[in-house]
């Protein structure tokens, strides 16, 4: 059902069977180390380059959801899935095993929602059973794409954040399962003309208070009806951005917020600045603990909004702004 | 002209809230690494001239000793270290500028020998050589002017 002006209500929930979240070392050595299904010693994840290791990330979380849920490749209609290298390879190479056939999403690291809601979609509207929805990310090869070779030497600003190396992954369906996905906000793309990719929270703050806002609005409800409002990576600068902003628009989120950027990694002992970030950062976080947390009913009702940072290298070089994008996705217990 | 306010505004706010690095602190901090490599070449070249070099020939071997030692150190990952500690101070001397381009062969080798490090290896020094060509072309013009009068 069409809701408002951006957001879908499902009629009939559509149940997350099962998720799984494969993680790299420094993720595991984080505060949510112990909740992950597979880690890794290795750097390049069992691969020879960034990449490879990187596909192998997505290899091995649609395999373990599958193991998990009990499924096999033939039963999964569609796969819906990103990453954040130039034309997806992390996706195209790690998914082409298992003739499945996919969608290649790009988000940034807002993907997560954007499988989410698109694989919500698409099985609520009958067109599949059963789909995949995930993303992944990889400290190595983003840095590689986005920034400098790993092993320049340079400082980074305490507004910068570490991309995450993780890969999350849901089945979605149907039958009951862990949680539900009861319905979703689609965001649009916000620009407040912040040029610095150095400072992705306050790219990306205004599109999730926009995201969140309409949310509220179209379902008609208070960040009460929520037990936690939870963002991708916004940071810790990102975070206090977005409560203002909100707070200027006649909402108090200060009780409910939460960062998976912020909850993935402990800032002070390992070093991450303003956290982690990255297409992984939500869907691990997503996968590994907020799932976790609604399946055993600590939390009845969640949104979740991964957040997407938009620009490119040459978008950056060219003196372009980095807009930000938010998809929001309500998350009920069973 | 409102969106323009707009967001200087929201830019002005956004520098309220990022936290900011100690300038003082930094500054200490690259005056004590870039001095200790300063030193370090100080006292190659010491070496050397006792053991009977000329001035131009110990020049060069001080520069390629330390080229050589911030090539070893970037390949054990030292070096990154030793940047975010020093910021400036191990970035301006020559050391800085061989960590550079050995960093970019390291992470672009895998993509071939001639696209990965051929093509690659000096996109983080390459703007440093050509505006360091450009400005001693600049200055050799200015020194040639003035020895015509």
């Amino acid at each position: 059902m069409i809701v408002g002006k951006q957001s879908i209500q499902f009629e009939q929930a559509v149940h997350i069977i099962n998720a799984a979240g494969v993680a790299g070392k420094k993720e595991a050595e984080g505060p949510l180390g112990n909740l992950f299904d597979k880690t890794y010693e290795d750097p390049y994840i069992n691969g020879q380059t960034w990449e490879e290791g990187e596909a192998n990330l997505q290899k091995d979380a649609a395999a373990i959801v599958m193991e998990k849920a009990k499924m096999t490749p033939e039963q999964i209609r569609y796969i819906f899935s990103g990453d954040l290298l130039n034309q997806l390879i992390a996706t195209s190479f790690g998914l082409m095993d298992y003739n499945i056939p996919i969608f290649g999403l790009y988000g940034a690291c807002s993907t997560m929602g954007e499988a989410l809601s698109l694989g919500a979609m698409t099985v609520a509207g009958g067109y599949a059973e059963h789909v995949i929805a995930m993303a992944s990310s990889h400290f190595g090869s983003a840095e590689k794409t986005f920034r400098f070779p790993l092993e320049y030497g340079n400082q980074r600003p305490f507004s910068a954040t570490w991309t995450v190396t993780g890969s999350g992954a849901v089945i979605l369906g149907k039958e009951k399962g862990i949680a539900r996905i009861t319905g979703i906000t689609t965001g649009k793309i916000v620009d407040y003309g912040v040029k610095d990719s150095m400072n992705m929270g306050a790219c990306m703050a205004p599109a999730a208070a926009d995201a969140i806002y309409q949310n509220l609005m179209d379902f008609d409800v208070s960040p009460e009806a929520y037990d936690r409002i939870i963002t991708g990576d916004l940071g810790y600068v990102g975070q206090t951005i977005l409560i203002e902003l909100l707070k200027d628009k006649g909402f108090d989120i200060s009780k409910q917020h939460m960062d998976c950027g912020i909850e993935i990694f402990d800032s002070e002992r390992q070093d991450t600045h303003a956290g982690g970030s990255g297409c992984g950062c939500s869907a691990v976080t997503f996968c590994s603990y907020i799932l976790k947390q609604i399946e055993k009913k600590a939390w009845k009702k969640v949104l979740f909004l991964p957040t997407g940072a938009l620009l490119s290298t040459i978008s950056f070089n060219e003196g372009k702004s980095v807009p930000g994008v938010a998809h929001c996705v309500i998350v009920e217990c069973e | 002209m409102t969106v323009k306010t707009k967001e200087e505004k929201y830019n002005a706010y956004v520098k309220q809230v990022t936290p900011t690095t100690n300038m003082w602190l930094n500054i200490c901090k690259a005056f004590l690494v870039g001095g200790i490599i300063c030193t370090l070449g100080q006292l190659i070249t010491n070496w050397l001239k006792s053991g009977g070099l000329n001035q131009e020939d110990t020049a060069a071997w001080t520069s390629l000793a330390l080229i050589l030692l911030s090539v070893i150190l970037t390949g054990l990952n030292l070096y990154p270290k030793i940047a975010k500690f020093g910021g400036a101070g191990s970035l301006v001397p020559i050391t800085g500028f061989a960590n550079s381009v050995v960093a970019a062969a390291i992470e672009f080798k895998k993509e071939g020998w001639v696209f990965g490090v051929g093509a690659k290896i000096f996109t983080i020094a390459g703007p440093v050589i050509l505006y360091g060509i450009i400005s001693s072309w600049f200055l050799g013009l200015i020194y040639w002017i003035t020895q015509l009068f």
